[in-house]
């Protein structure tokens, strides 16, 4: 993998640091370990009415640890890696596994299932410039993303701020299986938040943002801004539409919220703790046929693409749904060996009790232009952003709190908030019948636009 | 806060505890010169006042799985946020250690926000007492381990023995022991240690064919001594009882109709409906649908809502903000009439008014920002009985998964767990989880009853804002809305 001088200085630093730390809680008797080294820089900075509000700079690093002993497990973290706190730190958390239990399940992986460090894909995900943006520059960006959401429209009559961050880290996870990674990663973004006045008091806020792996991906900041100002003034005048069951088209921001619930569902953790309701359904239809879901930790540049898991086995594409058919769940090697299936490399993090979970997870695209989603609907609802938790992942109840348009004869209408929309998740997914092609990896787990044939909507 | 609410006022200014922090004791306790040392550098170029925010946090969890811990867990956090306000400009930096240099680099870095000023001589510190509100005997965090596995193990063992339909339970407890040190550039150093606990129980129960899911949780600013009020046993029955009360329950109404609060963990719908509205960033930012609303009616004459930081063992109960100012209840509307907003120091010295205690912060990596508390609505005269039978078709809201709040249009919506079906005065069929949605002035216009059986709901509640989590309290009496949307699927 091509690093910088500098990278390579870090993560050799910090292999030292994840080697010393396992080969002492081998001393220490420890039956198996995982260990985490990672620092991190970030820069923060907000703007306001042209003006700076933010500046926040920060380096963090940290060290965390998952230690077996007897078939009993702890975990801890530090940020403090002098060698004597280290030193204290790992003989504090071999004493804590005591008081757990004996759980052969949590037995690690074979040392012959790990991925091998030396043979890791290069996914793209460092920027060597990104820690060079100073806050001079992270603050122009901000107040020019900021500036054009004012311009673009006069009923812009305050703003929640404009906001630029970035992050980079770098980390080594090692364990006493013999596996020896590193990660290195760069993340930067840029939020506009517009405001313009409405009827009875009442604010409309529009939000937009760019962000990416990469800062020679955002969109400039006038666009940013300007499509802030867009959302907000689209919304004046919103009030709710009549009870009753119509189609509705989710905007690829709905979208995405609906396939996160999904991701949700399909964890081997939320399938073996009985809390899916899509637990007993492997290889069965859960979807319309036309929804495949896929899960891809190779996306170059992706915000969730990773070069092995959270235990250090490979990782691989996977159809989580293909056609509509549940083919596999996302699986660690703990919720895999409940579930008696055979893991899919899907672990997080690293140095903690893994858990399963998504990479890039994204709905397919379709072959229809978002427009051609509206194609026929006399009277449905256009929703492009969802408020609240109501989801029950147990029994797939979904009830939200919805806001977006009214369509009226294939076109949207008039702004419409202050409503809900329901419907099981199971019969959403089965009632997909368009899905348009405006997928985007912008965020780990993405989608496109659809429709769904109908939901029941709550209003007036 | 009027007696009312059957609240014990706390505080005994002898039983602070003393503190185990490296800050407070031992080779690194911070001592006044280094403390005037690092707010002068954080002022060397200038600025209207700078902070110091020390933290030491020492956690330990355990989680059990179908009666077995799947894993023990715990650490210690620790480092200094430093601040330096210019205007309402907020230069932060921080650092995860206590070493000088480290302190004083993140001084210098936060300080860079006010660059052209001369430099600005911070107010000789003292060190400011503090009454205590959460007087702790053994903080849980402090148990030994195989006595807080025996807790969950009761309670896992009190939700199986419910009903043989439970067939999976999930339990977890965490406690913390947390330490702040605020030192600020108007003099103010205020040591303070906050104990905390949460105990958590999930189950699942499977009848026909349906399965449901039911929790239960508690905890506060509480040493072992809250399961001699609340037992593991109590949650663990109670998280049953809500798994089987869904598998009876139906699909539930979709429209506009009465809606009728049980009290205690209703109070998440004044969190938001009203309380972040009425956090003060907002109104000076001018972002939110209550700002310059002051003196203006916002709700039923029959609503008062407080915001109590000082309410004895509540999760959301502080003795000192994360700013080292006091915390004052803040009566937000009294008889429907909009009172003030909850300020922290810079939206404070934006209105020219003092700040209230309301600066909340997450840990020393974040800035603060006006926060609630505990915020509860006043008892009133009715019977909670009379309430309901007052509602010929609606819903009787009794638990809450968790709400959020549109800022700007001051939409909320709140997501029910257990709720019942009012026909004809009376509470029948359980209803399937459900979102209900309104809007914060409208909605609390049409409240027309308000119970005297107020009640603080047991600490489970976490808010988030900006990215940065703390804890809350809130607390409510059964109050009916006349008009409020039901989101079910029965159109």
């Amino acid at each position: 993998m091509p690093t910088t001088k500098a990278s390579q200085e870090i993560l050799g630093r910090l292999t030292a640091t994840a080697e010393h730390a396992l080969s002492t809680l081998r001393t220490l008797g420890v039956d198996h370990a995982e260990v985490s080294v990672g620092v991190g820089k970030e820069l923060e900075v907000g703007v306001r009415s042209d003006e700076p509000e933010l500046v926040k700079e920060a380096q963090s690093s940290g060290l965390s640890v998952r230690v077996m002993r007897n078939e009993r497990v702890a975990t801890s973290s530090t940020t403090d890696l002098s060698p004597d706190a280290v030193a204290a730190f790992l003989a504090g958390v071999v004493e804590m596994a005591e008081i757990s239990e004996p759980d052969p399940m949590a037995a690690p992986p074979e040392p012959s299932a790990l991925a091998s460090g030396d043979a890791l894909p290069d996914l793209d995900l460092f920027d060597p410039d990104t820690d060079g943006i100073d806050a001079a520059k992270a603050l122009e960006l901000a107040k020019a993303g900021e500036r054009a959401a004012f311009a673009a429209d006069e009923r812009i009559t305050t703003s929640e701020g404009a906001s630029f961050s970035r992050s980079s880290g770098h980390s080594v996870l090692g364990t006493t299986g013999g596996f020896l990674g590193t990660r290195l990663g760069t993340y930067q973004s840029l939020v506009v938040q517009a405001v313009a006045d409405d009827e009875g008091g009442k604010k409309r806020n529009g939000v937009f943002w760019t962000g990416g792996r990469f800062f020679e991906d955002l969109d400039d900041p006038a666009s940013v801004g300007a499509e802030a100002a867009r959302r907000a003034v689209r919304t004046l005048g919103a009030s709710k539409m009549p009870t009753g069951q119509y189609p509705v088209v989710f905007d690829k921001d709905a979208a995405r919220a609906i396939i996160g619930l999904v991701a949700s569902c399909i964890l081997g953790d939320a399938v073996y703790r009985k809390r899916s309701y899509l637990a007993e359904r492997l290889g069965s239809q859960v979807a319309a046929a036309g929804v495949t879901v896929v899960d891809d930790p190779f996306v170059a540049r992706g915000p969730g693409s990773r070069r092995f898991d959270g235990e250090g086995r490979p990782v691989s594409r996977r159809e989580v749904i293909q056609g509509g058919v549940l083919s596999t769940f996302l699986l660690d090697t703990y919720s895999a060996r409940k579930l008696e299936l055979e893991p899919t490399g899907s672990a997080s993090g690293g140095g903690g009790i893994p858990h399963s979970s998504t990479s890039n997870l994204y709905l397919r695209a379709g072959d229809v232009e978002p427009s051609a989603l509206l194609e026929g609907i006399e009277t449905g609802l256009y929703v492009n952003r969802m408020m609240g938790f109501g989801f029950d992942s147990v029994t797939g109840n979904f009830s939200r709190g919805a806001e977006g348009f009214l369509i009226e004869n294939g076109k949207l209408t008039r702004p419409v908030g202050e409503i809900t929309i329901s419907r099981n998740l199971d019969e959403i997914l089965g009632g997909i019948d368009r899905i348009a092609n405006d997928l985007e990896h912008r965020t780990s787990v993405a989608a496109p636009s659809f429709r769904v044939d109908h939901m029941t909507i709550a209003g007036t | 806060m009027s007696e009312a609410h059957g609240k014990p006022k706390g505080g005994d200014a002898s039983s602070v505890a003393a503190g185990e922090a490296p800050f407070i004791t031992g080779p690194q306790s911070i001592d006044d010169t280094l403390i005037d040392r690092a707010l002068c550098t954080a002022l060397e170029h200038g600025g209207d006042f700078a902070d110091l925010y020390f933290e030491y946090r020492r956690a330990a969890s355990i989680s059990m799985e179908d009666g077995r811990v799947r894993s023990v867990g715990g650490g210690i956090d620790l480092g200094v946020g430093v601040r330096v306000v210019h205007g309402t400009a907020v230069g932060y930096a921080f650092a995860e250690s206590l070493e000088p240099e480290e302190l004083l680099a993140a001084a210098r870095t936060a300080a860079r926000i006010a660059t052209g000023g001369g430099a600005v001589e911070p107010v000789a510190v003292s060190r400011r007492p503090r009454s205590n509100l959460y007087p702790v005997k053994t903080e849980v965090v402090d148990v030994p381990g195989v006595d807080r596995v025996a807790l969950l193990r009761r309670a896992d063992a009190a939700a199986r023995a419910a009903d043989s339909r439970i067939m999976r339970v999930d339990a977890s407890l965490v406690s913390v022991h947390k330490e702040i040190l605020v030192c600020n550039s108007r003099g103010a150093v205020v040591h303070d240690v906050q104990p905390m606990a949460r105990i958590g129980v999930s189950v699942v129960a499977s009848g026909g064919e349906r399965t449901e899911s039911g929790s239960s949780g508690g905890g506060g600013r509480f040493g072992l001594e809250y399961f001699d009020k609340i037992s593991p046993e109590d949650h663990g029955q109670e998280a049953a009882r809500v798994a089987l009360v869904n598998l009876d329950s139906r699909p539930a109404p979709a429209g506009v109709m009465p809606v009728v609060l049980a009290p205690g963990d209703s109070g998440i719908l004044l969190h938001e409906a009203v309380g972040h509205g009425l956090e003060a960033d907002f109104a000076r930012k001018r972002t939110s649908n209550y700002t310059d609303r002051v003196g203006e009616s916002v709700a039923s004459e029959l609503v008062t809502v407080i915001d109590d930081p000082a309410i004895e063992g509540s999760r959301g109960s502080i003795n000192v903000d994360d700013e080292g100012e006091m915390p004052r209840e803040q009566r937000l509307i009294e008889d429907g009439v909009l009172r003030g907003y909850m300020h922290d120091r810079i939206s404070a010295d934006h209105f020219d008014l003092s700040a209230s205690g309301s600066g909340r912060r997450e840990s020393f990596r974040e800035v603060p920002l006006p926060r609630m508390t505990n915020t509860l609505m006043t008892a009133g005269e009715d019977d909670p009985e009379e309430i309901i039978q007052s509602v010929s078709k609606g819903v009787y809201a009794k638990k809450f998964s968790g709400g959020q709040v549109n800022i700007s249009n001051g939409d909320f919506v709140f997501s029910l767990t257990e709720g019942y079906l009012i026909e004809d005065g009376k509470l029948t069929a359980p209803l399937k989880g459900v979102n209900l949605i309104g809007n914060g002035p409208e909605a609390l216009a049409t409240v027309s009853r308000v119970g005297h059986d107020y009640l603080l709901s047991d600490g489970m509640w976490t808010c988030g804002k900006d990215g940065q989590s703390v804890p809350v309290g809130v607390g409510m009496p059964t109050v009916k809305l006349d008009e409020l949307t039901v989101g079910g699927t029965e159109a």
